[in-house]
């Protein structure tokens, strides 16, 4: 008994000095995003990277998502006569949830593991080290740059599942469903609002501070050789979506 | 005058270093010597500030290194240069772009030109002319630990940190490299602090040899009462280099 109470304290306690730790490594990469120099080499090569590279997986996942959603609230909506709010149903449920949430997920498996790894070899092999003998400030220099990509690209690739998602669910609901495409549209224009699109934008650069810290800070914890390097790589995937999913609730809970 | 003072350093529950006092003269070059496992790397990385003490002190122009934070440490730094073991080069980049990065980040003033041509001649003192355009990983380790010491050396540093630089390299080489380090510290009236496992070089380079053993430096003075010392750890390490070559076979 006292041994499980103990046991769940030092659980406790071990999350907040992670969690302490994570805010810690944003803080220093928020002040030194405005410390000169700016990296500006390293913060394009990241935008290509998560931006670009990552565009063609998001549209292939957020076709898919969208069409599958319409898929199965169209045939729900079907028992009661109402598959005409299908399209309304969908944008809303890809605009407010499904876009930032998969993006986050999406981003965390591709670039948030490639930045745990990335920066974790360099730790392991002392090239850190090297940096700061060099006197180059790695949180300037290896962090900041990928946080601030993470976070400007997260809700452009939200924005991208979004379209791409619509995209599917209109071939789904016209093509398969045969849902009339003017009452489609119409439904769209009456239910969503502006405020739904911000709402998951918010949300997707939210989650975009979290990969990009997550994976970093992972990256920079790995000790022990390449054993390290893999653990370090799936922690990242594996807290960064954890908080992903849980930090969802709580933005959503807030934003109603 | 780089003062080390009480330095101790635990590792879990492996004691490395118990209270290793050292003063390390400028403008001279101090060989460090000692076992391997020792801590002698563990000592190089406390003199940057890559380690932190569990207690004791490393002082320069009286100042504690370990006491400066930030943009103060970073500044403090600008003086050293190191090589490290392993060279830690960054294994993205080119060699060129290896040499060049220290330069990038500190001389802004220097043309592209300048760069080129500096980083040339670098690699030309290392005797590895020509190999820019190569990745570390295509490198031999004494080709590594080579492009290491270029880069280490390329902004001219008061202080130089070598560890082990010329271990794994053959003998022409490694007496190239050596003189290119007295050549560097008269050159530049620098200070040298050197790692070395060569007996042989430490003796006709070092102006003071430093013995590390059991956490602590037992032994330090010229190489001439180095070679005449009568400690017991000293002599046990000197012997085997120092002894007669026998030669395999009749
Ligand atoms: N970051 C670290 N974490 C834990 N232990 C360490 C760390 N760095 C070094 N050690 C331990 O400290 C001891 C001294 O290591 P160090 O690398 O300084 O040896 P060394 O004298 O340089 O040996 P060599 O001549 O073989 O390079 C070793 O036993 C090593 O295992
Ligand atoms: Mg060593």
């Amino acid at each position: 008994m006292i041994t499980a109470i103990a046991r769940s304290w030092q659980l406790v306690l071990s999350f907040v000095s992670e969690l302490g730790s994570f805010l810690t490594l944003f803080y220093e990469a928020l002040v030194a995003c405005f410390r000169p120099p700016f990296r500006w080499k390293q913060f394009l090569k990241q935008l290509e990277f998560i931006g670009v590279h990552s565009s063609f997986i998001i549209i292939l996942t957020g076709l898919f998502t969208g069409a599958v959603l319409a898929l199965q609230s169209g045939k729900a909506f079907r028992l009661f006569n109402a598959e005409a709010v299908t399209g309304s149903v969908v944008a809303l449920s890809l605009m407010r949830e499904l876009s930032p949430v998969m993006t986050g997920l999406m981003v965390a498996a591709r670039c948030g593991s490639a930045m745990a790894a990335e920066i974790g070899t360099m730790n392991v092999t002392q090239q850190v080290d090297a940096l700061k003998v060099m006197s180059v400030d790695p949180v300037s220099y290896l962090i900041s740059p990928r946080v601030l990509a993470t976070t400007i690209m997260m809700p452009l690739l939200s924005i991208v599942f979004t379209v791409t998602g619509m995209i599917g669910s209109y071939i789904v609901a016209i093509g398969i469903l045969g849902i009339n495409d003017a009452i489609y549209f119409d439904k769209i224009d009456q239910y969503v609002e502006m405020q739904d699109v911000w709402d998951g934008l918010i949300k997707a650069t939210c989650f975009g501070v979290i990969v990009a810290v997550v994976g970093c800070q992972r990256g920079f914890q790995a000790r022990g050789g390449a054993e390290g390097v893999g653990r370090a790589t799936t922690q990242a995937v594996v807290y960064a979506s954890v908080s992903i999913l849980v930090s969802d609730y709580f933005l959503t809970a807030f934003m109603y | 005058m780089l003062e080390i003072k009480g330095l101790e350093k635990k590792f879990g529950s492996l004691h490395v270093l118990k209270g290793l006092d050292l003063e390390i003269p400028l403008g001279q070059i101090t060989v460090i010597i000692g076992g391997s496992g020792t801590g002698k790397s563990v000592l190089l990385k406390h003199i940057v500030g890559l380690i932190k003490p569990d207690r004791g002190q490393v002082l320069l122009d009286k100042r504690d290194l370990n006491q400066l934070g930030g943009e103060a440490l970073k500044r403090e730094r600008m003086r050293f240069g190191l090589l490290f073991q392993d060279a830690a080069l960054f294994d993205s980049m080119s060699v060129f772009e290896n040499i060049a990065f220290p330069l990038r980040e500190h001389r802004s003033d220097l043309a592209e030109a300048e760069v080129v041509e500096l980083v040339k001649r670098k690699l030309l003192q290392v005797k590895l002319p020509g190999i820019e355009e190569k990745y570390p990983s295509e490198l031999s380790g004494g080709m590594r630990k080579r492009v290491g010491l270029a880069r280490a050396t390329v902004l001219d540093p008061e202080i130089m940190l070598y560890d082990e630089p010329t271990t794994g390299l053959d003998p022409i080489t490694t007496k190239a490299i050596d003189e290119l380090i007295v050549q560097t510290q008269q050159d530049l009236d620098a200070t040298s602090v050197i790692i070395s496992h060569d007996i042989q070089s430490t003796l006709r380079i070092a102006n003071r040899i430093a013995m590390l053993h059991d956490g602590k430096i037992v032994a330090s003075g010229s190489p001439r009462e180095f070679l005449e010392s009568e400690h017991k750890v000293v002599r046990d390490f000197l012997t085997p280099a120092l002894e007669r070559i026998e030669i395999n076979g009749s």
